[in-house]
């Protein structure tokens, strides 16, 4: 091993699938193997074997393991984690209960909000109030804190949640109250104001609940994981993937395992991102489609769009509001139930609707033959001609044709009058149509046009889906990058060692305190480098953030800041840049409004190690056209009928070569669907290019 | 082939309509001021083809925009008239009468040219933060004294701003810059919705909306026809009451369902109210449509079609004031309407329909400011908060949750930053959800102060204090709410009343009505609401106001 070169493995453990992914002297090697659910982390050393016999390389060679796993999020979703008690603010006992007293389905009079994650007995008050300025408005209760230790004490919890009114201005009381429980109860305590200082108590205090619920067994997992390790010769140190795509220790991760919520689709943004830096695109839309779901993000200038807080365990068709809110900072995605396993169905309109339940792996798609009788949209993909029965996942799974068909045409076709293809168009129609309003949506929010961006597709389903999806959405150009099957693996090769730290603090611009701004900026600077000097001694890159708003809103959006000590006079730079980043997302600033107050909510800091970039390539456009003796017949959407397509096999294209629509190009894993307004182009990485007829010239 | 390839075309243009006024909906969002709109999802969004019937609606916090803004579409065209509409126009009125029923409202229209084409239009309500008067409240004897009224007029003609109206405006209203900005916002909206209509037009070859709008409607009538057929015919009664401004106020309904339709008449109900409690139609007629959707059609969604088939009458009374009846606080009234409905449905799907609930939200609008003498700030501050939702047949209701509202409450967090009070509680009320084999959903209780050296003032918009929530089917009543401080001195559950420095304001909000016989609940659901501390175990005080007694309610009482 060479300090220039350092061995890096990722491996990434999903529903299904845990991927292993290694970069060796410029080659890529990967394995797939089952997750296993009762020892996760021999899933991964099995895939870590076959990759080092792959390159040939021993256990010691690795300088660095990168891990991401959805363990933490499947223990939320299924409520496994530790009986955890919450100690809170006499007065707030119900604040994770009454969430935001609103119903999400607004038609369902039986709807059922999900559970509380610590039901109410186990939520403890004590007086003692901070005000809304960090002000001490009632002295905490110390004895009738201790009486609640040992109450907890009694009870045999497993973990203690704390979680006090406006902790994130003042602190002291919820330390306090740690340093008093800690003295009678040997188990993991979580404060709010250290694992999400954001304000607003709902989101704060669940997000500290879900800390503590999941701390135990994570931990647990991380250590049995790193003796295994050691076992076996590695002698490397393990770094966890994060929510916002940067690594941390694995000793962090253990202290904070909410911030591995979501660690393996934010590896998956990295790896477009990364594809995007070889390419040298400012914008890109990343478009990850599995079995159950579809996820979108935008990356621009090579970073992924990262947000404040997110939602898991949505328990209501993926609705809104139906979840659990995490305020921590995340890699932005939106995602919809919009996965090669999801069910299609005839509403009362006589619509067909697809989604969000779905077929899973047993009994999968009706295709798969093994029970599964309503229609996926694998399924519709199969009668359209898009996948070869034969070649599915390399052989893997046969494909029946005859069972597509039945399912369709008697959940679809037979109750709409429609023809089996007819409906298999309608399900793929609907499906595509879902994913470009989500994203269209999702970009809409960010201030964006969807349609300036180049699409980058990965995972199972996306190359059948991905020129149709550009259609709809006017995107010119789309990768398909090599290895999409385990991108979220090769993702975690390429990230930083990176954290960021926010903290909500209101700042009015009309008596902007320049030395509070920089004590804050400062205070963040040295929480979010130390997470980065746990990893590396190399050169960091710092970005700064204000959450602005005019007062009176209650939205507020990024405004990003130079990294430099502030002075009072900044206060009109600092307003020119929130009207243009108003302007930016919704339009116009509003003029002509005499002092309208602008004010900062919350200041983030992101600090990360300079990854060496990738090679850079240019896109070729492609001269030589493909030779194609095979055809199928393939239904066209933009069309609305079959015609006769090329069927390509991926692995015979070099460099340049150009395929026209339509078309079908073929690998092991998958197909990608070339409709007939684009061409496909093999560039010298071993990416697509899909790319509009018209632009080609 | 063709014809269905063309259907499942249209379907997926439906599916792009739906998600144009998505985005319509989510500007106002995350741009309004009002704390209404932006915490609480107070507006609506929709569009509408030229004739002005609704071919699609966001489906936001409020259902009392529903199809109020669907007829504020049709005066709008009549009163600006086609030959005077032009592209980058937005119309505006606050017409409670014309637009969602108090002067709060904002609605705005804009039509959506496609070249010299007149394809649609595109309409969006909000609740501003003032409109001057008497500020928002029940103390006005009639809407002069509630603010400014706006007229059906163009805020913007060919994109030029009306700059007359926008100064009157900002003379009459307490926090011009809010008011202003979310008239910007608002017209932004309608903006967004035209710019993405036309690009789907463009990409899907569309010259007008008519196909496409038979498409829907056509749908849209075939499935409602089939709910409402399945629908036992007949006509059923119901009435309840309410507390009313100084006296209670009792509300009646008839419900007749049809051949293809389901009419409801409002006779019977009390008359007009001289305080600002009385509700225009167009408001009783969205929360009638919107408990009969709940029960026929919850998964149908709102366009001209499927609420054509539900017909609302009333003679003049509460239920339909007419100008110059103050209404500033129409939805107190307004929210008992679904409550209402659905008790006269409950006779005819007898097992079915929830009991009552707290319906009205418990609104409250403070005014906070330095204690006599004292230096400190002012604010005004609004806060929303709901009581327990009734309990449904199966299932106990839902613990303070909105019904029939849907919106949201703020953070605790969020709206002590904004002006010198403190929210001491706001947790579960203990033992308010009516008992039933399905237990009521719990209210809750809130103690408000100002800060040290500050008083405030509070515009009490609370009712179900004298009238609990009805149980169903056995289930008994919830328990109703209380208003006082903390020394124990009673306050009035509408006006503006004053709360001294040092003093609490203690809010206990009404819990649900049970559903089913106290003896059918079974003994595992008891025992956990005793370890939850959902019910205490203690005996229960005994309660005030006329309605007091917990006798259950079931259908035959009201026959």
């Amino acid at each position: 091993m060479s300090a220039a070169d350092p061995i890096r493995l990722g491996a990434d453990i999903g529903g299904t699938f845990t991927d292993v992914a290694l970069e060796y002297r410029g080659k890529m090697f990967s394995a797939k193997v089952l997750t296993d659910y009762a020892a996760p982390e021999q899933a991964i050393l099995d895939g870590i074997e076959v990759v080092l016999g792959q390159a040939g390389l021993t256990p010691a060679d690795l300088d660095l393991v990168i891990h991401g796993t959805t363990l933490a999020t499947n223990a939320l979703i299924e409520r496994r984690g530790a009986r955890t008690a919450l100690v809170t603010t006499d007065g707030f006992r119900d604040v994770i209960e009454m969430r935001t007293e609103n119903r999400f389905a607004q038609y369902d009079l039986n709807m059922k909000l999900p559970a509380p994650l610590i039901p109410r007995e186990d939520r403890f008050t004590v007086k003692g109030r901070i005000g809304a300025q960090g002000q001490v408005l009632e002295a905490l209760d110390e004895a009738a804190l201790e009486e609640v230790a040992e109450r907890i004490a009694a009870g045999g919890f497993g973990a203690v949640a704390i979680g006090f009114i406006h902790s994130y201005m003042n602190p002291a009381h919820e330390a306090r109250a740690r340093e008093i429980i800690a003295s009678r109860v040997d188990v993991p305590i979580s404060i709010s104001a250290e694992v999400s200082p954001q304000m607003r108590e709902f989101e704060r205090f669940n997000t500290v609940c879900a800390n503590a619920y999941v701390r135990p067994r994570m931990a647990d997992y991380l250590a049995r994981l790193q003796v295994r390790l050691g076992k076996m010769g590695a002698r490397c140190p393990v770094f966890m993937i994060h929510s916002g795509g940067g690594l941390i220790s694995v000793e962090t991760a253990a202290e904070f395992p909410v911030r591995l919520i979501e660690s393996g689709p934010a590896g998956g943004a990295i790896f477009a991102a990364d594809v995007a830096r070889r390419f040298g695109l400012q914008n890109v839309v990343s478009y990850d489609m599995g079995g159950t779901t579809a996820k979108i993000c935008l990356i621009e200038g090579f970073t992924p769009k990262t947000a404040r807080s997110f939602e898991v365990a949505r328990t209501y068709r993926f609705a809104k509001g139906s979840g659990m809110p995490i305020s921590i900072p995340v890699i932005e995605m939106i995602e919809i139930g919009a996965g090669g396993g999801s069910l299609a169905w005839v509403d009362a309109m006589g619509r067909i609707q697809t989604g969000p339940e779905s077929a899973g792996s047993e009994p999968g798609p009706a295709c798969y033959q093994r029970g599964g009788t309503r229609p996926a949209i694998t399924d519709a993909d199969l009668l359209l001609g898009k996948l070869d029965p034969d070649n599915f996942a390399g052989g893997a799974i046969r494909l029946s044709t005859a069972d597509a068909d039945k399912a369709i045409r008697a959940e679809v076709g037979d109750r709409l009058g429609l023809d089996a293809t007819a409906a298999a168009f309608g399900i793929c129609e609907v499906v595509d149509e879902n994913m470009a309003n989500a994203a269209r949506v999702h970009a809409v929010e960010n201030g964006k046009d969807i349609a300036q961006n180049v699409m980058v597709a990965f995972g199972g389903a996306a190359p059948l889906h991905a020129a149709r999806l550009c259609e709809k959405l006017g995107i010119r150009e789309c990768l398909i990058p090599a290895g999409a099957g385990v991108g979220s693996a090769i993702g975690f090769l390429k990230a930083p060692f990176g954290y960021e730290a926010l903290a909500s603090n209101l700042v009015r611009l009309s008596s902007f305190d320049a030395d509070q701004v920089n004590a804050v900026i400062a205070g963040l600077r040295g929480i979010a480098e130390g997470f980065v000097r746990a990893g590396t001694e190399g050169e960091i890159r710092r970005e700064i953030t204000a959450f602005m708003r005019y007062a009176g809103q209650g939205w507020e959006i990024p405004v990003p800041l130079p990294d430099r000590p502030f002075a009072a006079e900044d206060a009109a730079g600092l307003k020119e840049a929130f009207r243009d980043a108003y302007a930016r997302f919704f339009g116009r600033a509003i003029d002509g409004l005499d002092g309208l107050e602008i004010e900062i909510v919350t200041i983030s800091v992101r600090a990360e190690d300079i990854r060496p970039a990738p090679a850079r390539v240019a896109l070729t456009r492609g001269d030589s056209l493909a030779e194609a003796p095979v055809t199928r017949a393939v239904f066209d959407p933009s069309a609305g009928c079959a015609q006769a397509s090329a069927i390509v096999e991926r692995a015979a294209l070099t460099p340049g070569v150009r395929v026209s629509g339509p078309a079908v190009i073929v690998e092991d894993e998958t197909s990608t669907v070339v409709t007939a307004p684009f061409d496909a182009v093999m560039q010298c990485d071993g990416s697509l290019l899909l790319i509009r007829k018209e632009t080609t010239q | 082939m063709t014809d269905t390839i063309d259907d499942i075309r249209l379907q997926v243009m439906w599916n792009r309509l739906i998600s144009v006024v998505e985005e319509q909906a989510m500007t106002l969002l995350r741009t309004a001021f009002s704390t209404s709109v932006r915490e609480a999802g107070d507006l609506s969004a929709g569009v509408f083809d030229p004739e002005g019937r609704m071919l699609a609606q966001a489906v936001t916090g409020t259902p009392g925009h529903v199809n109020t803004m669907a007829e504020a579409v049709l005066h709008f065209i009549e009163e600006i008239g086609r030959d005077d509409m032009f592209a980058g126009d937005t119309y505006v009125t606050n017409d409670p009468w014309k637009g969602t029923g108090h002067l709060h409202d904002i609605t705005m229209v804009s039509p959506s040219f496609k070249g010299d084409r007149l394809v649609g239009f595109f309409a969006c309500t909000a609740h501003v933060v003032d409109v001057g008067g008497r500020g928002f409240g029940a103390d006005g004897k009639s809407v002069y004294e509630e603010g400014i009224q706006i007229p059906i007029m163009k805020f913007a003609e060919r994109g030029a701003v009306n700059r007359d109206l926008v100064r009157i405006l900002r003379q009459n209203v307490r926090e011009p810059n809010q008011v202003v900005g979310d008239f910007y916002s608002l017209s932004a909206c309608n903006e967004v919705g035209h710019r993405r209509l036309i690009d789907m037009m463009e990409e899907t070859g569309l010259q007008s909306l008519d196909a496409l709008g038979e498409f829907i409607f056509s749908r849209t009538r075939r499935a409602m026809q089939e709910r409402i057929a399945a629908l036992p015919r007949g006509a059923w009664e119901n009435d309840m009451v309410t507390d009313g401004y100084d006296t209670p106020v009792r509300l009646a309904t008839r419900v007749e369902i049809g051949e293809g339709r389901i009419h409801v008449d409002m006779d019977g109900s009390a008359p007009v109210s001289g305080w600002g409690i009385n509700v225009p139609i167009i408001y009783t007629k969205a929360y009638a449509c919107y408990a009969l959707k709940c029960v026929v059609a919850p998964d149908i969604p709102n366009n001209w079609a499927s609420l054509e088939m539900f017909t609302i009458s009333s003679p003049v009374n509460i239920l339909n004031a007419e100008r110059p009846a103050p209404v500033s606080l129409r939805h107190v009234i307004g929210h008992m309407v679904p409550d209402l409905v659905l008790g006269a449905l409950a006779k005819a799907l007898p097992g079915q329909i929830l009991a009552e609930g707290a319906a009205a939200l418990w609104n409250i609008h403070i005014s906070a400011r330095p204690a006599n003498g004292a230096e400190g700030r002012r604010a005004e501050i609004l806060m929303f908060n709901s009581g327990g939702m009734g309990a449904r047949p199966g299932l106990d209701g839902l613990s303070a949750t909105a019904f029939p509202s849907g919106v949201m409450t703020m953070p605790i967090e969020a709206t002590e930053q904004t002006g010198p009070i403190v929210v001491w509680r706001k947790e579960l009320r203990p033992d308010s959800g009516g008992d039933g084999q399905y237990r009521g959903g719990l209210g809750q209780v809130i103690e408000i102060a100002a800060l040290p050296g500050h008083a405030f003032d509070f515009s009490a918009m609370f009712d179900r204090v004298n009238h609990a929530a009805r149980g169903r089917d056995g289930g008994e009543s919830g328990a109703p709410g209380v208003v006082a401080l903390d020394d124990g001195t009673r306050m009035r559950p509408k006006g503006w009343q004053h709360v001294p420095a040092g003093r609490r304001l203690v809010l206990h909000l009404p819990g649900g009505g049970g559903f089913g016989p106290p003896d059918r609940r079974d003994p595992a659901a008891r025992a956990e609401d005793l370890r939850r501390g959902y019910v205490s175990g203690a005996p229960r005080p005994p309660q005030s106001g006329p309605d007091a007694a917990r006798t259950p309610h079931t259908p035959q009482e009201t026959p």
